[in-house]
């Protein structure tokens, strides 16, 4: 009994940083209906920039942590600019493709500026393990409130503010948001640019746990099942999802072999693709010919 | 379009895959010079043309799913993966000749792809694409770890050199005629399957599945039937694989694959079997010079990171991938069907 809480308790906290991951895939999902493959990519490039920007220059750690963000911001606002942007109108391949493109970019960016070795970043948040009902892994439990937090500030700027509103229109319709005055290059941007930072902030979390390397980039294809059991436009659905999905990880490691567990999510990834195609809280598309 | 003063008079011309005399001529020539080109291509670029020869029978099978019948598949090389293990099980286990292991392992391959095919009655395009990537997660990783007295696991599998009669298939020139008829087999089968009902039916699912559901085409049978074609061809791929490298490992199949097999398909041409061959040999060879332009840019600037050329390779597919994704949408092949319509015009270019 205490085993399983425990492994409920470890899959919960892992569960928030795919969560985090996955929220990033929604948002460009949802408003400009590019399923972005890069976001593994651009996990490791933030946690590379936090490196670079703290170790390797010596900016004190918060200024190093808000240009690090930034930065990853810009980057996304240049990935939107510079390939899918021209994109626009083509077949859902050739912006899957892009994004893989993209990905491959970013990696071999990664291997000539830090020639794909293992660093380690200052330990700058607490760590150690509390005991509550189950031992808490404190490194784990910083990246989970973040996102929480993050979860409760998406949710309010998409419900209360006008760019939100302006951004919800533009995942319903491009030319009709358009009609009423969204900017909707302008949204495109700013899409790329929240989701950069999300990742860039998953990876920051990422790496003060496992080090900078651009091994980080595979967490990108672990939270693919994550944001398709959610649903490909929920928001909900990416919390959701991420929980359940780092929770299945942490029990099939804790009851069955190691090597199950790397592909355990895309088992129930199948599952769901067979049983319930559009995800626990995705739109169910009515097809007219 | 046909050369001034050709005119299809019955259905047989109309489907003839060479029409002309010219045609006739260049094909024979073309052959006559594939075929003898061991005689005068060293060792090194034989074994590049056999290279490329696999991942030309790969890339028509994915053609065939994806170019014509619409269905977006991201797991190739896992695919080309379960053709590679049951072949190489079927010589080591079963005593079986290498030839007759080549369809046998395409049968496996595509009965495998046929249950990644199932969830394509109810999900399509992208949903359909996460499907088969997730395998290309749980077959190797399946191999890797399930019965590893039977797989070999993280070893992998050694294969004896196989014998045909009395030759012995280790040398790049014999392995090169059992490999090169096979794809000239594939492509032939390719282009009669294509341009046939079978073909007609999926494009027809890939440009509209009502419409098409609508004129009477089954169309789950019919997507069923192209990821089974798909899959085939990379079973064959796989086993001639084994036949090459004689050494198989499941980490031999990454998604890094599959992915440049659908890159290559979309530089080629996406719908067409010339694209799926010349996607191939334009993508290779230019794998190749940047590998070589990497080395030499290494030897000349030694202070230059070691990593360097390895990211220059990753950096620039990258950038010629996003490239002809907004410039030439339409592949390489749709250039040569220009090129071909201009000169067929000549000199009335109206």
């Amino acid at each position: 009994m205490t085993d399983l809480l425990q492994f409920l308790t470890s899959g919960l906290l892992v569960g928030g940083i795919y969560a985090l991951i996955a929220l990033g895939m929604v948002l460009i999902f949802k408003a400009t209906g590019v399923f972005n493959f890069a976001s593994g990519h651009l996990v490791a490039l933030g946690g590379f920039i936090v490196f670079f920007l703290i170790v390797q220059i010596g900016l004190p750690i918060w200024i190093g942590l808000i240009c690090a963000i930034l930065i990853a911001a810009a980057a996304g606002i240049l990935i939107e600019r510079f390939s899918l942007r021209r994109l626009i109108g083509q077949s859902m391949m050739s912006a899957l493709m892009a994004t893989l493109a993209v990905a491959y970019f970013l990696q071999g960016l990664m291997l000539a500026v830090w020639q794909g070795k293992v660093y380690s970043l200052p330990k700058f948040l607490p760590v150690g393990s509390v005991s509550l009902l189950a031992t808490i892994d404190v490194e784990l439990l910083w990246p989970f409130i973040v996102s929480m937090i993050l979860f409760g500030a998406f949710a309010i700027f998409f419900a209360k503010t006008k760019l939100g509103l302006g951004m919800r229109a533009t995942a319903e319709d491009h030319q009709l948001a358009r009609l009423k005055g969204v900017n909707v290059k302008f949204i495109f941007s700013l899409t790329w640019a929240l989701a950069a930072a999300l990742s860039a902030i998953a990876g920051i979390l990422l790496a003060h746990r496992l080090g900078v390397s651009s091994s980080l980039a595979y967490v990108g294809f672990r939270v693919i099942p994550v944001v398709l059991l959610g649903g490909l436009e929920s928001i909900v659905g990416a919390i959701v999802g991420g929980l359940i999905i780092g929770v299945i990880e942490s029990l099939v490691a804790g009851y069955f072999n190691a090597w199950l567990t790397s592909i355990a999510p895309f088992i129930v990834l199948l599952i769901v693709m067979i049983i319930k195609p559009e995800g626990l809280f995705g739109q169910k598309r009515i097809e007219r010919v | 379009m046909q050369p001034c003063g050709t005119f299809n008079v019955d259905y047989a011309q109309e489907m003839s895959i060479i029409r002309t005399k010219t045609q006739w001529i260049l094909a024979i020539l073309g052959l006559v010079l594939l075929l003898t080109s061991p005689l005068y291509l060293n060792d090194h670029l034989l074994s590049l043309v056999i290279n490329l020869a696999i991942i030309i029978v790969a890339v028509l099978g994915l053609n065939i799913l994806t170019g014509y019948a619409g269905q977006v598949n991201l797991g190739q090389a896992a695919f080309v993966c379960v053709g590679a293990y049951s072949s190489a099980l079927m010589i080591t286990k079963l005593d079986m000749p290498f030839l007759i292991t080549i369809p046998l392992a395409g049968l496996t391959a595509g009965l495998i792809g046929l249950i990644f095919g199932l969830p394509s009655l109810r999900v399509k395009g992208f949903y359909l694409a996460m499907t088969t990537l997730a395998a290309q997660f749980i077959i190797p990783t399946l191999i890797a770890h399930v019965r590893t007295d039977i797989t070999g696991g993280g070893n992998g599998i050694i294969i004896p050199a196989q014998q045909l009669g009395n030759i012995i298939l280790n040398t790049p020139t014999s392995i090169f005629y059992v490999i090169m008829p096979t794809l000239i087999l594939l492509v032939f089968v390719a282009k009669s399957l294509m341009r046939g009902a079978i073909g007609r039916a999926f494009v027809a699912i890939r440009d509209n599945e009502l419409a098409a559901e609508s004129m009477g085409i089954n169309v789950f049978k019919y997507k069923l039937l192209a990821f089974f074609i798909c899959t085939f061809y990379a079973g064959v791929a796989g086993s001639l694989y084994v036949c090459w490298m004689r050494v198989i490992n499941y980490d031999f199949f990454p998604l890094m694959d599959s992915i440049w097999y659908l890159g290559m398909m979309i530089i080629g041409g996406m719908g067409s079997i010339t694209g799926a061959i010349i996607g191939p040999v334009f993508i290779y060879s230019l794998d190749q010079f940047l590998t070589w332009e990497a080395s030499q840019l290494a030897g000349v600037f030694r202070a230059l990171p070691t990593t360097l050329p390895a990211s220059m390779h990753l950096m620039l597919f990258a950038i010629i991938i996003i490239i002809f994704l907004i410039f030439e949408p339409r592949g390489l092949y749709h250039r040569w069907v220009l090129f071909k319509t201009a000169y067929r015009l000549m000199p009335f270019s109206y």
